[in-house]
């Protein structure tokens, strides 16, 4: 009998968390415009989320890009088409591989940082000093965080499938011998700029849901040590599965 | 305030290299050419079949793309096919009796448009149209002339041999050869 407890419980538990994130999601979106009247505060959290997370993502990007040039390689010198290997990878990494490893990496990266960092001011009573003082944290703490991400995640898309081609190139023009221009104008005749569009939109989309969990984690964390470490964890848990369910849900709009 | 300058040095250059990453996404990775058809003039052509011609599909000529095809329609009152592409103001010299074929490029390929210049001293204008066409290559309509053609051939003997193999093919499988 236990046992249907239990699991009536974590199941309100859920819902109540859904909920939760809700409320706090329309609120953080409500309050959004006034965000951008402290800049200096943007630009600090465009740093931490954007700048600091470049290193892990171009060297990513790097490495992605030179394992699909031998992947890519490999199979189309199967069916004989080792040129099309510039459209095939371009294509891929801007429509689905740079927005959604971008958006892992990020969560890894930017998202446990954004939610510990948070969860730790909760734990410290900082953001009760705060109200105190009639300091919105939402506003001073939560927002700036938030959009800083926002703002980020496109951008570090963009540098991700950038350095990405380059590795894809790397690999097939240095190495394999594939003919360089061959390489380019095959990539230039079949990508649309409607491709690009759709990665920018989905890294927008990924930047939103995965700054969104992690400044919502660690708001809502539970003030102890192990509080903010479950914070931490779920922030990447839930930022991957919903960045891959999101994924499917916009290619279906967007195809 | 060294540590606040340092900031945001680093993350002017993190937004710059963002921006510059989806400048050079759009216009290097993309094409972009003949995409925003401003500067140009259109010509039309009708074809009875257009095979898999899709908007888009450039138009070439010797090779060289010289525009894109902007619309495809179908004209109720001839029954045919009328493509619209719009070529690029450079290439104002084209004969009014060229003839525009829809070609393949490779086996499988996408479709274009190639043109071949005429010999006329006049050039098409915009909204021109192009008298002379050759219509789509149908791969399946080549095959069952093919398939068609042979089993005509391998018909029992004593009847005629299909005139013309491929011509008799599609509306009659049972060979009518003599009346």
């Amino acid at each position: 009998m236990k046992t249907v407890r239990e699991v009536q419980e974590s199941m309100a538990d859920l819902l109540e968390r859904a909920g939760a994130l809700t409320r706090f999601a329309g609120r953080l979106l409500w309050i959004t415009p006034t965000g951008f009247l402290r800049p200096r505060l943007l630009a600090q959290q465009v740093y931490n989320a954007g700048a600091l997370s470049l290193g892990i993502i171009m060297i990513s990007g790097l490495f992605v890009g030179m394992v699909m040039g031998l992947q890519g390689h490999d199979l189309l010198a199967r069916i004989g088409s080792e040129e099309s290997l510039g459209t095939g990878a371009a294509l891929t990494l801007l429509k689905e591989l740079g927005p959604v490893v971008t958006a892992l990496l990020f969560a890894g990266r930017a998202g446990t940082a954004l939610a510990s960092e948070i969860g730790l001011m909760r734990a410290t009573d900082q953001l009760s000093a705060m109200e105190i003082m009639a300091v919105d944290p939402m506003k001073r703490v939560v927002l700036p965080r938030f959009l800083g991400g926002v703002i980020s995640m496109p951008l570090l898309t963009g540098i991700f499938v950038m350095v990405s081609i380059f590795g894809v190139q790397l690999i097939g023009v240095q190495y394999f011998g594939i003919d360089r221009g061959q390489f380019w104008s095959e990539m230039r005749s079949y990508v649309e700029p409607a491709d690009v569009r759709e990665g920018l939109i989905k890294g927008l989309v990924f930047g939103v849901a995965c700054s969104m969990i992690a400044v919502f984690e660690g708001y809502n964390a539970e003030p102890t040590a192990e509080g903010v470490g479950r914070a931490t964890t779920r922030t990447v848990v839930v930022s991957a599965v919903a960045t891959l369910v999101l994924d499917y849900i916009v290619t279906a709009l967007l195809l | 305030m060294r540590k606040n300058r340092a900031i945001d040095v680093s993350t002017g250059l993190f937004v710059l290299l963002g921006v510059a990453a989806i400048v050079f996404l759009v216009t290097q990775i993309s094409n972009r050419e003949f995409s925003s058809q401003k500067r140009g003039y259109t010509v039309s052509a009708q074809f009875e079949n257009v095979g898999g011609l899709k908007v888009g599909a450039p138009v070439k000529m010797a090779g060289v793309t010289i525009g894109r095809v902007e619309d495809i329609g179908y004209d109720m009152a001839l029954f045919k096919a009328v493509v619209t592409m719009g070529i690029d103001v450079r290439y104002d010299q084209i004969p009014v009796d060229s003839d525009a074929s829809i070609y393949t490029a490779g086996l499988l390929g996408g479709q274009y448009v190639g043109i071949e210049p005429g010999g006329s001293e006049e050039y098409l204008k915009n909204g021109d149209q192009i008298e002379f066409v050759q219509n789509a290559i149908v791969l399946e309509n080549l095959i069952s002339k093919y398939l068609f053609g042979q089993a005509i051939k391998e018909s029992p003997p004593g009847q005629a041999p299909a005139s013309g193999g491929a011509a008799a093919a599609p509306e009659s499988p049972a060979p009518t050869g003599k009346q």
